[in-house]
């Protein structure tokens, strides 16, 4: 069919780099749920505050939080492979793919907590207050449960981009689907691998959208 | 209920007195002076009488921005609120009443001034020693301001879990309020599946949660119904007697204040103009808003008495009664022994809290001398007469 054939394709090549993928997936989505939810909390706790030094902090953060995500991925992998390899040991492989991919959607993560927290309505932040809540518990007990929803639908719209990073990470050896498409699909006209790679990156973002979208909707209770 | 003016006991209480401030004097009636020096301290069984004020506002300023731009929400106010009473504040929207009862557990702090609640100056509180006076300090809200992600039961448990509560005792306590509030049939629920007076409710359970001396209620019944606010009063008056609980309530509405409040503090931009016993602000106000607030509820008809016509040979009064009076037929015996006729033209007969009241505007007809003699005859049994014309 169209001059394809998938008789020859290496199933077991596949295999092994949609398990690399889904690694992948699983350690950077930890690790940007890990570091990028306490800067989104720091972002919205420090953009409200009435001192003035803490806002010089909200400004410093911000600035630095559009400039990661300013620059493009492709080039936040080059850039940070000294850093890749101070912390992993390596700069390319599942482990390399890691630091740049949560190091380039934390802060993407981050700006989607802090919106998602912007929601929330202040009355029952204020309720809480006047029940003796310390800021801790307001945002341990109030803000982030009530942000939930909204917290779950940034995780999805984090873990589907995390995806498509992981496809560009392919250009420096990064591993996975995307690194398969790329290097035998692309670079050697390889079309099957590439259609199958891709077909399978898109019925992965296809479960991942739908199970994030089950949560939000099993927690959101207006 | 007492009267500021007409009181003959001037008490004087020392550890309200900040020493470089305002001397506060609160009066009260002689004889119960044992008694209410009683509910100041631990005693939480009040004795239903009124005395000095649980709550003090003293010189409370409140500025909002900088420099040029700044607007003054409250300025120099200050107000005392009695244990065991209902006290309300009324006022337009931007008068500042907001303001003032979220100084009262400083989610809103004063520009300067002191909020004293319970002989405690709450400006001068570290953070940790206002979230725990906080705790005695209930507040509900115009919104409900509930938790969304939590169920009815969780909302109401969720004072008592800031406070680290043991789980039986948290159980029990909030099986308890589940049952004062009607709502245990409920309790599984989330706000969203609520209805407006149901969500109070939950708000008003939460507030009592932590057994609180003073409830604050900001505008608590503005988003309801008229049957839901008259049964969210009748529940406020309800805890009010049962746990002797303080409440202070802020409201624009006039029947609000004269369903359930001891005592009144009318707010405008920014400062009281009028306060004391519902009793007596209702019925003969004297400041312009106050009036306006009250003239919203009978404006027409007291203003068709007044297009009435008569001639010399009548005149206009006002006839209050007050209490017991208001049953009594003091009018028909005295006009029947002077001979003088009467026409009602406007009446109010009602309730200020549970306290009857009647307010007539009659015109008098007769012999002027019979007429006066009327007058001073209602007068000495015990009406308030004002002669309009």
């Amino acid at each position: 069919m169209w001059g394809l054939d998938f008789s020859t394709l290496d199933w077991n090549e596949i295999g092994v780099a949609s398990l690399d993928t889904l690694k992948i997936l699983v350690s950077s989505a930890i690790f940007t749920f890990l570091l990028g939810l306490p800067l989104g909390v720091v972002l919205y706790q420090s953009s409200r505050s009435s001192s003035g030094w803490v806002r010089t902090v909200y400004t410093v953060l911000s600035i630095i939080v559009n400039i990661l995500r300013s620059v493009p991925f492709i080039i936040l992998i080059v850039a940070l492979i000294p850093i890749t390899v101070s912390i992993v040991g390596v700069s390319y492989g599942v482990l390399g793919t890691i630091p740049p991919l949560v190091i380039g959607a934390a802060p993407f993560f981050a700006r989607l907590v802090e919106t998602s927290l912007r929601e929330v309505d202040r009355g029952v932040l204020e309720a809480a207050q006047s029940m003796g809540a310390s800021t801790w518990q307001v945002i341990m007990k109030v803000l982030l449960p009530e942000a939930r929803p909204g917290l779950f639908a940034g995780i999805t719209i984090t873990i589907v981009t995390l995806v498509s990073y992981t496809a560009m990470s392919g250009m420096v050896g990064g591993g996975g689907l995307g690194d398969l498409a790329i290097r035998y699909g692309y670079y050697r006209y390889q079309n099957e691998v590439m259609i199958i790679s891709v077909l399978f990156m898109i019925i992965l973002v296809q479960l991942l959208q739908m199970a994030g979208d089950r949560l939000v909707k099993h927690f959101t209770r207006k | 209920m007492a009267d500021e003016k007409g009181s003959d006991f001037v008490y004087e209480e020392p550890f309200l007195i900040p020493s470089r401030g305002l001397f506060i004097f609160v009066c009260y009636r002689l004889g119960t002076v044992e008694s209410d020096r009683c509910c100041t301290g631990t005693c939480s069984k009040g004795t239903g009488k009124e005395s000095f004020g649980l709550i003090e506002l003293k010189q409370v300023t409140k500025k909002y921005g900088k420099g040029a731009k700044t607007t003054e929400a409250l300025s120099s106010l200050d107000l005392s609120v009695r244990k065991g009473e209902i006290f309300g504040v009324i006022g337009h929207s931007g008068a500042g009443k907001s303001t003032l009862i979220r100084c009262m557990n400083l989610l809103e702090r004063p520009t300067s001034g002191e909020v004293w609640v319970d002989g405690v100056d709450l400006t001068k509180l570290s953070k940790q020693q206002l979230q725990s006076k906080r705790r005695g300090i209930g507040m509900i809200f115009q919104h409900f301001n509930l938790l969304s992600s939590a169920t009815v039961y969780e909302n109401i448990a969720f004072p008592l879990r800031l406070a680290h509560m043991d789980k039986e005792k948290l159980a029990a306590k909030v099986d308890d309020l589940l049952q004062l509030v009607g709502l245990e049939d409920h309790k599984d629920k989330y706000p969203a599946q609520l209805s407006g007076g149901q969500k109070q409710r939950v708000g008003i359970a939460r507030a009592l949660a932590s057994d609180p001396q003073v409830l604050l209620c900001d505008e608590a019944t503005s988003a309801l119904d008229p049957q839901t606010t008259d049964s969210i009063l009748r529940l406020l008056v309800d805890i009010n007697q049962k746990f002797h609980l303080t409440i202070v309530l802020i409201t624009h509405e006039m029947h609000v204040i004269q369903s359930i409040c001891d005592r009144v503090a009318v707010i405008h931009q920014g400062g009281i103009v009028e306060q004391g016993a519902v009793t007596d602000v209702f019925l003969k106000p004297k400041h312009p808003v106050t009036r306006e607030f009250i003239l919203g509820q009978a404006g027409e008809s007291a203003q068709l008495a007044l297009d009435a016509p008569h001639d010399g040979s009548s005149r206009l009064c006002k006839l209050t009664f007050l209490g017991q009076k208001t049953y009594d037929s003091i009018l028909s015996r005295t006009a029947r022994e002077t001979g003088v006729d009467f026409a009602i033209l406007q009446g109010t007969i009602s309730k200020i809290k549970d306290i009857p009241y009647g307010q007539l505007i009659v015109r008098l007809e007769g012999d002027p001398g019979q007429i006066e003699k009327t007058i001073q005859r209602v007068t000495a049994e015990g009406l308030d007469v004002e002669v309009l014309d």
